[in-house]
Formats: structure tokens, sequence, C-alpha cells
């Protein structure tokens, strides 16, 4: 039917476009969604950073560096990405090693490492390395991994998620330990041992409640009772719960948001992008942005589905879950449903180096995607 | 599942991980249904009630003070208007630490460092959504001051406001009054809703006493405000609808006072302790009313500092202070004319019978003698020349005969120890002795006792009786009309500054003072006609086109109030007595009556009399006389 449809030329254009994307080693679909949640960050940019075209050219030479990455890395091959994994996974831990000791030096909080023309965030890089340290472990064992592998791949996820914890950065932390767990369980631990993994964790998260710093804390405090302290730490979800459900259905309309054009709403160009779109564009404008990510995240699955090899698909299913995690938890925390954890929303809040660690990690995807015939 | 040594099983890895796959795909599509149904109930369901919580963030609601009524004089002159200034408000809810910022305002100078306790209080005593003037009248210095270090100030910003402005200065000050900071007396007894947005209350005189006319009603209006309190008004792209009502102007008013008359009784008094008060005696419109020394009204709409208020209220001249309502003298010999129509109301005296005047007067019995101002005596006298001449033993004797309780009762119907009712209030009611009263005032038995000697001197004014000049004004008013007993007044009018529509007030009167025979005014006025004319005061008459019915009078000083800044030479002079002088002008048709009394000015005929002559002059004849040479007189003290 569509073939019949389109004339000629608009063929010729079609064809040309599919055979350059296939030369890139580049998925078609998946990169007009990401272009499409991209767009829309620049526009949703322009109102939450208050009409400033700087930040907007800012975010677009951002976008360009990750989508240059993003690019790059689809060119390397799946045994490259397999080889540089181990050096890619020691370099982190190292430097997230040296990254903590600053900090306890500097007795402050420390996630960055100044390299003078660059600043650097090991965590960030710890977000693409464990997953792919698990990915490449399980590669080689037998699935569903033994009880000694899952020791080794308990090690290699909790040390950096302690490290990043620590610095502290619970987000980066907690999103390092599930990109990693995502490998573990898509490799198919048993349901038993998630059982008992899960038991675990809630023990741990009421012994780890002691070892949590107090702005952490009061962070989980605060979601169960924001009015508590509505100046305090209770100020971020009540202004952005107030701003997304002023929105309504189909919002104030574009850069007519009170709460964030009038700054209420604290940190409206970054962590809390969402209830700017909620509040300027409504609950139809979230929609749309939820349908996207969801485009994104399947797209991505499916071509996870279609990738023979372990390592292949373990990571890039991890990674297009994690996606997903990245949205669920920043809208949950915009929303009042999880605690502010500085989880960014993905390629849409500004700055930071997350942009960046997401487009090459879809850059990945399509290189294994793309080499998901190629055997070993 | 054994341990260790497992081949891997390509089609099993796969069926487990495309299951696992398939697993995520519900959990990330259940999670997104979790996430569409928060929004959902935040969006949808509670949008109203997060609508509410948006405007109640960026909308604040302001008052706009209605501007504050014009005062003029009886012939449109302005003595009090409103004038833009620029002010220094706080709205104590957006900032963040208010000791510190007060501190730092007093670091940059912009409030002196021993004001931040009254701002502090003033702060305190507001609501925390209102915007509190914090410093009144900024100069252009202060402005630029400010506009340096605004950034540093959080909820602290400059407006514009309505300022009270009194183009005269101190002329009529005592009358019109003046507008000052709200304090927290004034907070107790104010509903604060009418005053949101005013830094301003009227404090005493017509400003006080006409505040709820003069204020009008506030109007408000919202306005946007970011998230750190500050006004934002149509900030680009964002304009939401701001509603805005409008409130009332206050009522303009006319005043009873004529500027040109009273400029000139605040001339012939202005290095003086004194009161003058000119009115209408058939309508009691007040047409100059001065009580010197006075003071500029505009300090205090502009905010007086707490030692620039401290030097006003210790001045021992006492310039805040109001002499012809709150001011309590003997008045003497002014009522020597009422006292005398008792003598025939009570049929004590015939009026022609000539009495012998030695220069003192004895109770039967006593040896003590009361003496005469006259040293030497007035030899025979009538009512007339009594009056004329002031001789205080024909009003001795006849105070004797009369007694204290007729005399009390008599001069009570002249409104003496009743406030008078002037409508700018504040006034106090004096006294009129009486056996009853000293019972009462009295604590210790031995001193509850009337004595017949003290009867004898009340005759003359003297003793316990104290006045007001404005109740001694009143009653020279009754004594000038036979009888009509009028309220002073001195606003007039109003007028709605809207429709231009003018309304009157009209005078008031107290019942008339009746005597048995209307022939009885006749004598006292006689008597007060000859003070002008070989009397007393004939100097101050000289060449007078019209005719003046007058009484000099002096009053004793008995104490004088401690104040260690005195020095010797101060206080004899503050011995001295008070010179009064009344009188009514013309007799035939009373037009002003005028008294003068000024505060160890020693001699009612030589102090008093020309000042009360200049300002009949004025009023009658339009002709305006002011001293020449700044009037320093030996009663004078230029050092104080």
């Amino acid at each position: 039917m569509l073939r019949e449809e389109v004339d000629g030329p608009t063929r010729r254009t079609l064809s040309y476009t599919t055979r350059l994307l296939g030369t890139l080693r580049l998925d078609g679909p998946l990169l007009i969604g990401i272009a499409a949640i991209a767009l829309y960050s620049q526009l949703i940019l322009f109102s939450s950073s208050g009409g400033d075209w700087e930040s907007v050219l800012r975010g677009s030479i951002r976008l360009a560096i990750g989508a240059t990455i993003m690019l790059t890395l689809a060119q390397l091959r799946p045994a490259t990405l397999r080889r540089i994994t181990p050096w890619l996974y020691g370099v982190g831990l190292v430097l997230l090693i040296v990254v903590d000791a600053i900090g306890y030096v500097g007795k402050g909080a420390q996630r960055w490492l100044d390299l003078g023309f660059i600043r650097f965030q090991p965590s960030e890089l710890m977000k693409l390395a464990v997953p792919m340290a698990c990915a490449l472990l399980l590669r080689e064992r037998a699935l569903p991994p033994d009880l000694r592998t899952l020791g080794l791949l308990a090690a290699i996820i909790l040390v950096p998620t302690a490290l990043t914890i620590v610095q502290p950065d619970l987000g980066t932390g907690l999103l390092i330990l599930f990109a990693g767990t995502l490998v573990v369980v898509l490799g198919g631990l048993s349901w038993r041992i998630i059982g008992v993994l899960a038991a675990i964790g809630v023990a741990s998260a009421v012994i780890g409640w002691n070892f949590l710093h107090d702005y952490q804390r009061q962070r989980v405090l605060t979601l169960l009772d924001p009015q508590a302290d509505p100046l305090g730490s209770g100020y971020h979800i009540i202004q952005s719960t107030i701003a997304i459900g002023s929105g309504g259905l189909f919002g104030k309309g574009y850069l007519q948001g009170t709460q964030g054009q009038l700054e209420f709403l604290p940190e409206r160009t970054t962590d809390f992008v969402l209830a700017v779109i909620g509040e300027e564009f409504g609950f139809v404008g979230i929609v749309v942005l939820m349908g996207l990510y969801l485009f994104v995240v399947f797209r991505a699955l499916f071509l996870t589905s279609q990738m023979r090899d372990t390592f292949s698909r373990l990571l890039s299913g991890s990674l297009a879950a994690i996606f997903f995690v990245y949205v669920f938890i920043n809208a949950g925390m915009v929303s009042g449903l999880l605690p502010v954890v500085g989880v960014p929303l993905p390629l849409v809040s500004y700055g930071g180096t997350s942009m960046v660690t997401l487009l090459a990690g879809f850059g990945m995807l399509m290189s294994l995607y793309a080499n998901r015939k190629l055997a070993g | 599942m054994s341990l260790g040594g497992r081949i891997k099983d390509f089609w099993r890895e796969q069926h487990l991980f495309e299951q696992r796959l398939v697993l995520a795909m519900v959990i990330i599509a259940a999670l997104s249904v979790v996430l569409l149904l928060r929004l959902g109930w935040l969006q949808l369901v509670k949008h109203g009630y997060y609508t509410e919580l948006a405007e109640g963030n960026q909308v604040r609601i302001e008052a706009l003070p209605a501007p504050r009524g014009v005062i003029y004089d009886r012939n449109g002159v302005i003595l009090a208007e409103n004038q833009p200034a620029y002010q220094l408000e706080l709205v104590p809810e957006q900032v963040p630490d208010l000791d510190s910022t007060l501190r730092r305002l007093a670091a940059i100078g912009l409030l002196e460092e021993e004001d931040l306790d009254d701002v502090r209080r003033t702060i305190r005593s507001r609501r925390g959504f209102d915007s509190v003037p914090i410093r009144l009248r900024l100069t252009d210095e202060d402005m630029a001051k400010f506009g340096v270090h605004r950034f540093e100030f959080p909820g602290v910003d400059i407006r514009t406001r309505l300022a009270r402005h009194y183009p005269l200065g101190e002329i009529a000050v005592h009358a019109i009054g003046y507008v000052g900071t709200i304090s927290d007396s004034d907070l107790k007894r104010i509903d604060r809703e009418e005053y949101a947005g005013s830094s301003t209350i009227g404090k005493v005189g017509v400003e006080a006493a006409f505040e709820n006319v003069l204020r009008g009603r506030n109007g408000r209006r919202e306005i946007m405000v970011n998230a750190r309190g500050r006004s934002v008004d149509k900030l680009g792209p964002l304009q939401p609808e701001l509603k805005r009502s409008p409130g009332e102007p206050g009522q303009d008013l006319f005043l009873t006072l004529d500027l040109e008359v009273q400029q000139v009784a605040e001339a012939w008094v202005k290095y003086r302790r004194a009161a003058v008060i000119a009115l209408d005696p058939k309508n009691g419109e007040v047409l100059a009313l001065v009580s010197r020394p006075g003071f500029d009204p505009n300090g205090f709409a502009r905010g007086l500092t707490r030692s620039e208020f401290k030097l006003l209220n210790e001045d021992p001249d006492r310039p805040l202070f109001n002499r012809t309502v709150r001011g309590l003298y003997p008045p003497g010999s002014t009522i020597k004319p009422v006292v005398a129509m008792a003598g025939l109301e009570y049929g004590v005296i015939d009026p022609l019978e000539a009495r012998f005047c030695p220069g003192y007067f004895s109770l039967p019995g006593s040896r003590h003698r009361f003496r005469d101002w006259q040293p030497r005596g007035h030899g025979n006298v009538d009512m007339v020349t009594a009056i004329a001449q002031s001789c205080d033993p024909y009003f001795y004797a006849l105070a004797d005969r009369l007694g204290v309780k007729r005399l009390h009762d008599f001069l009570g119907r002249f409104g003496l120890a009743t406030e008078t009712g002037i409508d700018i209030g504040g006034e106090k009611s004096g006294v009129l002795p009486s056996a009853e009263w000293k019972r009462k005032a009295f604590k210790r038995r031995s001193e509850q006792v009337w004595f017949p000697g003290e009867t004898v001197i009340f005759g003359i004014g003297q003793g316990y009786m104290t006045s007001t000049p404005m109740q001694i004004a009143q009653m020279t008013a009754i004594v000038a009309t036979r009888g009509q007993h009028p309220v002073p007044r001195v606003v007039r009018a109003t007028r709605d500054p809207v429709t231009q529509r003018v309304t009157t007030i009209k005078p008031k009167f107290l019942p008339p003072v009746k005597l048995q025979n209307e022939a009885y005014w006749d004598n006292a006025i006689d008597g007060m006609r000859a003070v002008m004319q070989g009397g007393t005061a004939s100097r101050a008459a000289f060449g007078a086109p019209y005719s003046i019915a007058g009484k000099t009078g002096t009053a004793q000083v008995f104490t004088v109030a401690q104040n260690a800044r005195y020095n010797e030479n101060a206080i004899a002079e503050r011995l001295r007595d008070h010179a009064w002088f009344v009188a009514f002008a013309p007799i035939e048709d009373p037009k002003i009556a005028v008294v003068v009394l000024v505060e160890n000015g020693r001699s009612g005929s030589g102090t008093a009399a020309p000042i009360a002559r200049a300002v009949m002059d004025a009023y009658l004849l339009r002709k305006f006389v002011v001293p020449t040479v700044t009037p320093v007189t030996d009663t004078n003290n230029q050092g104080e």
C-alpha cells in the first residue's frame, strides 16, 4: 500500500535515506524518536530558561556533541566494545576512587573530575561501563548465572554504586545499580534469587537509612509529607505539583506558565523541566512526550530482540530499559510519586553529562543492532 | 541446576531472554500507566485546586491608598495637599532575615540606627504580606543608594506614594494638625484592612478629627509577583489578567480659617508662647487659631527620627502643645464682665451704685487685704468703670456677696470648665471651683474646706479657676451676641473631589444663655466698650473705625514646670503673669471675637491688646499690619 502511494522521486529519496542510515549503522525510527525528543527539549528549554537563546544554543551544542558521540560509537564493532569493556570499567573505577578521595580531602560533595579543559563525571562513565561489564561476564558464562557468577556480578555492580552514593550522588548511584541489575535480570536470574535479593534489598534499605546523609533522608521524608516543610525540602515537590496540576488538560500555553516563568518552580531547566511541560502544554503535552519516550524504549527493545549475541542483547536490553527507568524516576519525583533523587529527564533536562551518556548508549545499541548477525 | 562446567545452551538462553524482554515490556507499560494515572490525577481531577494554588503563588493583592482630601482655608487657599514621594517599603514575609536586612539598611545610611527598634515594632505590628513603609520621603541620593544595593534586599522596594505636604509649614499647624506614621496605639483602634498600604494617619487637629472624611476608601489591585516576591509587570509574553478595583478619594475640607487673618495673628506672636483665637461670634467659625511656638508638620509627614522627635517633644517651650484648647490658665479679669452680670442676675448689686475702691478689700472680721492691681485704688467706681478700670476690690466684694455657689453656677452657663465642643477635639475642660469641687479635688480633710477668701479671688478669675483660651473665646462670643452659644468649629464644608459637590456643615449651637433682663448684657458690654474708651486698653483701640468691646486680664503664674534646663533668668521670666485680652467688634453687629493669651506677657493691655487689634483690623478692614521689627520685649527671653 505504502509503496504504491509514494511516487518515484520520493521513493528514491526514501531508499537513499535507508541506504545512508545503513551505511552509518543507524536505525531510522529510533533516530527519529530521539530527534523528536531532542527538538521537544529545545522548545521547552527556551521557555524554562525564561526565553534565553543562549541556553538554547548551549543545549543544541550539547546535543550535537552527544549526537557525534552516538554516531561514532555506532561505527564500532561489538567485538571492539567487548574489548574495551574491562578497560572502561577499570579506568572508571579508578577515577571514581580518585574523585571520592578528593571529595573526602575537600570535605564536600564531589562528583566532578576537573581536567582543566573539561569537567568529567566518572559516575556517568560507570552508567555504561557497569552494564557492559556485566553483559561481558554473562556472555562467558552459562545462563542463568550460577552463584559464583552472581557474586562476581554483585561486586561489579555494587562497588561503583557504593562509590557513587558516597559522593554523595544517590540518583546516579541508583541508576548504576539499576543498569547492572537489569543486565542480570535480563540474563535470566531465577525468580527465587530475585526474591531473596529483593528481601536483602529491603533489609539493606532499612539499614542503609542510617547511613544516608541528612538531606537524602529529608528527601524521603519530604515525599511522605511535603507540607511538613513547605519552604524547605518540601518546596520542590509542592511547586512542581502545583505547576503540573494547574496546567490541566491543555496547559496554560507556551511561555504562559506562571509557576515556571515567575520562578516559583526550582530547577526548572534541569530536573524539574517536566513540570514546565505539564504547566504549559498540559496533560496532552506530557502524554505526547511520554509517547515519544515509549516509542524510543519499545523500538530499542525491539532492536534488542533481534540480536543473537548474549553481550549485545543483554547490554542493549539494559540500555533500553534504563532509559525508561530514567523517565519513570524523574516523572515520578516531579509528580510527587517518588522522592527527589536528582535523576534528570532523559534528553530533555538541560546540562549535565547525562545526555551525552544516554546518546552514547544509543550509539552502542545501534552498533550492536547493525552487527546483530555477526557472531562472536 | 548444577554448578560450574555447564555449557551454554543457546536456545534455552534465547528463550529465557525473550521471556525476560517481554516481561520488561509489560512492566514498562504498567509503570507508564501508573505515571499517566498520577498525572491525570494532578492535571485533570485536581486541576482546579492546583490552579488556585498557582494563582495564590503569583498574585498578591496590593492596596491602592486613596488620595487624602485636600484642606483649604475659607477662601480656597491650600493648607494641606498630597505630593508624590518615594518611600522605602518592606514586605515582612518576603524578607529572609529581617534583623540583618534592617542592620544592613542602616549600614548604608537608609535607616537611622536609633530608629531600628521602632521600625522593627512597626513591622511586627503589621500583617506579613502587607508592604510596610520603613522610610518615608527618600531623597534622590537615597534612591540611588538603594538602587545600587537593591539586589541584596529581597522584599524591600521603593514605592511611589502620595505624601502629605503642608505648603505653609508652621502656619495654623495647631488647627490643621498633621499626619504621622501609624503607631502601635493607632493600630489598636483602626481597622488594618483600611490602612493597608498607607503609612500615615491623622494625628491631631483637623487631620485627626476628620480622619475618616479625609482618608477615603482604599482601592486594591492584583499584582503579579515572582518567586522572590518582586512585583513584575507584564513579564514579556506572560500576560495574565489582573483585577483592579478603584477606591474612593477622601473628601476635601474647607476650613473656617481665614489664612490672611491667621498669618497676621501668627506674625504678632511669632516669638512668644501664646495663643490667639479669632472667631465669628454668631456661628462659632474659627477665623484664626494660633498656638505658639509651632512646628513644621511636614517633618511628621516625612517621618521624624527619634532624636528629631525628642527635640520637639522636650522643648521647654512645648511647640507640640496646643495652647488654644489644652492650655489651662487662670482667666483673670477677662471674666469680670460675666461676674458683673452674675451680680445683676442675682440682684446683689446696682450697676449704677458707685462703690469706693481703696486699693484693697478685706472680708468682714478679717485683716487680710486682697489687693487691687492698682495700689492707689480707683476711688468711686460704678459697674461700667469697675470693668473699664478692671477694679479688683469691686469684684472681690461682688464675689463675696454672690457666694461661690452662685458664681460657679453662673459662670458655668457660659461654658466655662466645659469643653467647648470644637470640632478638632483634644480639649481640656479646666476648673470652675465650688465647695463641692474642692471636697472632691483634695484628699486631705483640712484642704477640703472652702474658705470665703477663695470666693473673693474667684471673682477676679484667680485661685483654682482655670480655662482654656477656647473657652474664653466662646464666653466672649456669648457676651458679644447677648446669649447665643455657638460651638466653635474649624471645618465648615466638605467637597467630594469627584463630583465637586460641596456639603456645608451646619453650625452648632448650645442652648442660649438667657438672663432675667436683657439689659444686663448692656451693662457688661458697656463696661467692655469703656475698656477701649478711656479704660485699660484704650491705647489699643486708637483710631479704630469700628466700635470695640474688650477686656484685659492678667493671670498669676502659680507654678512653673520643673526643668533643669532653665537658668535663673529664664525662671524669673516664666514667673511673670500671663497677659490676656478678649474683645469683639463691632459692638452693634459683632463679626469677630478675639482672645489673646501671651504666656508671661505680663500686661494684658500692653502686650495682648495690640495683637487683638491687629487681628480685628485684618478681618474687618482687610488691613494686614504685621510687626515690622521682631517683637522682642522685656518679657521675652531670646536665649531659649
